[in-house]
């Protein structure tokens, strides 16, 4: 399936060009192209994506590669930093107004959240800012939204405005007029979904929007959206001088491509992000994270950077020698998944290394608690017993799980997996002589295969 | 030869029509207005390049392949599809962009149409007893409001229908499905906020037994594929319909919204693990200009769409009809030309 062999196609790139010095028309092409699909599968805009990857090209010609790293992984890494920073741009937090009533509209299509984000944003306004929140409920035609935004409003703690199905410009300016009189900081007002087409539910908007200028006209935008999604934006700024963006159900893993179209073509500040189902799953909006799911590739050159300042050279040389020598110990274990920890969490380096498959959260978790669950019975041994296992009987065992507060078994897990890592040791030796470097990540065995 | 000639064959008017046909006649209606959108932004677009080109070239192919990327089409496919089209205007020396066109939406839709089984759109009903269908879907997509179209659907057929509230966790979920299921006079099934949703779905079947329902409509959460614990307790709805019905689900549908780029393909993909889906219900169709998303998923995975959302009226939810849907998109209100 085409998302899946996209880190595989990038490899045989990588591989291709390892070794040139400077990024030349010809050593970018390729990546370029591959660069061009992958925000495609994302859904950027096919214009943004043709326009975006020249702006990249331009830019990248005749730049040197930095040591270690091949012409291909430069380019991905200027094509991530070129995002970054466009997502980035003008990026600002909420605009209140100079004194008084603040007025925050949301709008965007059916199903997009805006009555789950109204709730999360008003828990962001009184938490976060301190703010004292009235929420007004405009959507009057979808059965039970109103329910739906009282029902909210009660979780996060807003006040609830409603007057049943009356005109929702009515709503609004009565909405207002009470804000204004109890001297609420905050009125967010919750809007009906409406198909863009809709010319009638447009034009109540409008109405609307004039009717109370809002200080804050924020569009909804579902991370799944596809290549429509800049016309959306477009047909809403249009009509309603949008003031920003939102970015709902990130918490899904649609790659979000919407984001880069929809800040390159209107240049909208993209300002929080919705991130799961609770209603503290509100954040600020984190540029660099967006790009990164957006090229939805790993990014490697954060990796070796990364992984340069981490790890000891000197500590590194050592491991491994004595690892290829068969000479590995419990503890060069412990060690070794301690320094891959410190490059961050297992589900954060799985990502950047090309060619490592997709963890789910599920596994991602268990991973991790793997880890810590090996880390701690490692720790229950005497050092004699983690430079030779094999001297472990059962009422060694006994005594290591309690100490550790784990099963027997865990125990033998351990072992097992650092006679596996062991194994894997000397087959390497083997197979690569004596320049074959820091290898199988010992630890790690479960998610397996990673290279630097 | 071509498609086109063979849409307007099939639904060129017939002057006084008896009253099956006026249904038809309605319904290519409902498909020709639906997809108006779409058709500006597909079929407008490639007549628009067929005049501008004398003779096709690679200039050519590549606007070619912008339209089908731009219409949601999904990379690889469009990919796949164009270089086809090289190698077959190539070895068949074709250089009239229009003959080029044709062969383009041949090879769409042919493939489309040989790729998984040839479906029946109606639900199959069980003979003993009722018949279950579970309807899933990430947040936002429609589930409620597609849940309310087919029960009017199936009750326009004479069945009688049950509602069950199994989406316990939206605020306001289940008091939507109630308003629905009072305007359709269906009787519903709810349970406890935030309770457990197989356990409404266990009451559903018991109601359904004993009032000799013949469909129970299941609503559940919105959920993003990638929660494992949401999809486990969909897994968990699935084992207590099929103990307490014998085969239900007899059907599921996977609502995906018409506006989703290629994320839709993930989440069928999703569901059909956790699921056994058996069929795609595509909405809002009628507020996109793309919905390629039909193609990629029949071409990834093999699911039929079995209905498709083209408009806000009870009828606008339509089975899926592949001729009515290529003649929505191509032709239009062109018809009388």
């Amino acid at each position: 399936m085409a998302f899946e062999s996209l880190t595989d196609r990038f490899g045989g790139i990588f591989k291709k060009l390892r070794g040139q010095s400077r990024l030349t028309e010809a050593n970018m092409d390729a990546m370029l192209k591959e660069i061009r699909v992958a925000l495609l599968e994302a859904d950027v805009n096919f214009k943004v994506v043709k326009a975006f990857t020249n702006d990249v090209k331009e830019k990248a010609i005749g730049q040197d590669v930095y040591n270690k790293v091949n012409p291909s992984q430069m380019v991905v890494k200027i094509v991530h930093d070129e995002i970054e920073e466009l997502l980035g741009a003008d990026q600002t937090g909420l605009n209140y107004a100079k004194n008084g009533l603040t007025i925050i509209l949301l709008v965007g299509l059916q199903g997009t959240g805006k009555t789950t984000t109204a709730g999360k944003l008003g828990k962001y306004l009184i938490e976060k800012e301190h703010k004292k929140v009235m929420v007004a409920a405009c959507d009057v035609y979808r059965p039970a939204a109103i329910e739906q935004l009282e029902t909210v409003a009660g979780q996060v703690g807003m006040t609830f405005f409603s007057m049943g199905k009356e005109d929702p410009v009515n709503i609004a300016s009565e909405a207002k007029k009470k804000a204004l009189n109890e001297h609420f900081d905050v009125l967010l007002i919750d809007t009906a979904g409406r198909l863009q087409i809709d010319e009638a539910l447009m034009g109540e908007l409008k109405k609307i929007n004039h009717e109370v200028h809002p200080d804050e006209v924020l569009l909804l935008v579902d991370a799944a959206a596809g290549q429509d999604s800049v016309n959306v934006a477009n047909a809403f700024n249009h009509d309603l001088r949008l003031t920003g963006v939102i970015m709902s159900k990130l918490d899904g893993d649609a790659r979000g491509g919407a984001a880069l179209s929809i800040k390159y073509l209107t240049g909208l500040p993209i300002k929080f992000a919705g991130i799961g189902e609770k209603m503290s799953d509100l954040e600020p909006f984190y540029p660099s994270r967006m790009a990164d799911r957006i090229l939805g590739m790993g990014d490697v050159v954060t990796l070796v950077e990364k992984a340069k300042e981490v790890m000891d050279e000197k500590e590194m040389e050592k491991a491994s020698k004595k690892m290829l020598d068969g000479d590995f110990t419990l503890e060069d274990m412990l060690k070794q998944m301690k320094q891959v920890q410190k490059l961050g969490s297992i589900g954060a380096i799985a990502r950047m290394i090309p060619g490592m498959p997709k963890l789910t959260d599920e596994q991602k978790q268990r991973a991790e608690k793997e880890m810590k669950v090996f880390e701690s019975i490692i720790n229950s041994m005497t050092p004699y017993e983690r430079r030779h296992p094999e001297i472990l009987r059962y009422s060694h065992k006994n005594r290591i799980a309690k100490g550790s507060g784990h099963t027997n078994a865990d125990v033998n897990r351990v072992i097992k997996r650092y006679e596996d890592s062991k194994r894997m040791m000397k087959e390497m030796k083997r197979y690569s002589g004596k320049n074959g470097g820091f290898g199988g990540m010992g630890g790690m065995g479960g998610l397996g295969g990673g290279r630097f | 030869m071509g498609l086109f000639s063979f849409l307007k064959n099939k639904f060129s008017k017939k002057g006084d029509a008896p009253e099956k046909e006026k249904k038809e006649e309605q319904s290519l209606e409902t498909y020709s207005k639906g997809l108006e959108k779409s058709r500006k932004n597909f079929a407008s677009r490639l007549d628009a390049l067929s005049k501008r080109y004398a003779k096709v070239n690679s200039d050519y192919f590549e606007e070619l392949e912008q339209v089908l990327i731009e219409s949601d089409v999904g990379v690889d496919l469009s990919l796949r599809l164009i270089e086809n089209l090289l190698d077959q205007s190539e070895k068949q020396k074709i250089s009239d962009p229009k003959a080029i066109n044709e062969m383009l939406v041949d090879n769409m839709f042919v493939d489309y149409a040989t790729r998984g089984e040839s479906v029946e759109n109606e639900i199959r009903f069980n003979e003993n007893g009722p018949t279950v269908l579970l309807v899933v879907g990430v947040n936002g997509v429609g589930k409620t409001t597609s849940i309310a179209k087919l029960a009017h659907h199936y009750q326009e057929k004479g069945k009688k229908v049950l509602l069950v509230a199994g989406d316990t966790f939206r605020a306001g979920a289940t008091t939507q499905l109630k308003i629905w299921a009072e305007r359709l006079n269906c009787p519903i099934v709810v349970g406890k906020e935030n309770g457990d949703p197989a356990s409404v779905a266990y009451d559903g079947c018991q109601y359904a037994k004993n009032n000799d329902i013949d469909l129970i409509i299941v609503d559940t959460a919105g959920r993003q594929q990638t929660k494992a614990n949401l999809m486990q307790e969909l897994a968990k709805i699935n084992r207590v319909l099929g103990r307490e019905i014998e085969g239900a689900p007899h059907d599921t549908f996977l609502i995906i919204d018409g506006t989703t780029g290629q994320n839709g393909v993930l989440q069928a993909k999703a569901f059909k693990e956790v699921t056994n889906l058996t069929g795609i219900v595509i909405t809002k169709m009628d507020g996109t200009s793309k919905g390629g998303i039909i193609l990629s998923i029949r071409d990834e995975l093999g699911v039929p769409v079995r209905f498709i959302g083209l408009g806000e009226r009870m009828e606008d939810l339509q089975e899926f009809d592949l001729d009515k849907y290529l003649y929505g998109l191509l032709l239009g209100e062109s018809r009388d030309d």
